[in-house]
């Protein structure tokens, strides 16, 4: 129908798909590694972005937009999870005065 | 050109985030994630998915690392960073990462993936008047519980943030 843009015939999908995975491990090893919950927080928000990549991506290169409207989805989901998320890191920081998870015990036995 | 923009981009994507997560202070995190956001934003654009790539500056890099900022600079964190008694636990997270990253690169890189034709490519798909159409005619139920969501989102943000009965101060 139109021409294909010149990034889709140059560079091959795989190379999307492992920056993809790659921003989603540095995502998982920062919510495994980091202690402060806020930044365990913006971890998540990097694997949410590593997927919407992914699904822009394909989207593009498949010539069909389910996937863009996808990631409008994942936007709003995200924005609902971090307002209630952070409302609950302020109400433990009201309780604990910390962020810190490892001190988040008290379910311990 | 086009290829060394790729690379260019993906670079600083992969930089950024990494300094998100192994930076100490929590602001220079969020100011990373900025950077990562606008990266990303830059293969949005370059994808021909111009509208997703506004929204995602608008709504990620605009409204949500607001709240992130509003909130570090409220509770007044210091620097802890990956402090030290948990060595072995961070060592076997980066091990446990490293083969999960491994196994996704060796299954990638041969992966034949396959692309629109000529002959079916339609590059206005990333417009608002394709998204819109799609939007309306295949999603309206999930979009209108999103609304649904949000609302809840808002009244369960709101009563937590609340102060409660006999708090002096925050």
């Amino acid at each position: 129908m139109n021409q294909i843009p010149e990034i889709i015939r140059v560079v091959p999908v795989n190379h999307y798909v492992l920056l993809a995975s790659v921003i989603f491990s540095i995502g998982i090893l920062g919510v495994l590694t980091r202690k402060n919950a806020i930044i365990i927080f913006m971890s998540v928000e990097l694997m949410l972005n590593a997927v919407n990549l992914l699904f822009v991506v394909f989207s593009a290169y498949k010539s069909d937009p389910a996937g863009q409207v996808f990631v409008f989805f994942i936007m709003a989901i995200a924005a609902a999870e971090v307002a209630v998320g952070l409302a609950i890191i302020v109400m433990i920081y009201r309780r604990m005065r910390t962020t810190d998870v490892s001190l988040l015990n008290s379910l311990k036995g | 050109m086009v290829l060394n923009l790729f690379y260019f981009l993906s670079f600083l994507a992969i930089l950024s985030a990494i300094m998100v997560v192994v930076s100490k202070n929590p602001i220079h995190s969020v100011l990373y994630l900025i950077l990562t956001f606008f990266t990303l934003s830059g293969h949005y654009f370059t994808l021909n998915a111009q509208f997703i790539g506004v929204v995602n500056l608008i709504v990620y890099a605009g409204a949500i690392m607001v709240l992130f900022l509003f909130t570090i600079m409220f509770l007044n964190l210091k620097d802890d960073a990956f402090t030290g008694s948990r060595v072995w636990f961070n060592l076997s997270a980066v091990l446990l990462v490293l083969v999960f990253a491994g196994i996704l690169v060796v299954k990638i890189i041969p992966a034949q993936i396959g692309v629109a034709s000529e002959m079916e490519f339609n590059s206005q798909i990333g417009m608002v008047e394709n998204l819109g159409t799609t939007l309306f005619q295949h999603f309206l139920v999930p979009f209108e519980l999103v609304s649904v969501l949000f609302l809840s989102a808002m009244v369960g943000a709101v009563m937590l943030g609340r102060r409660e009965k006999g708090e002096k101060n925050f």
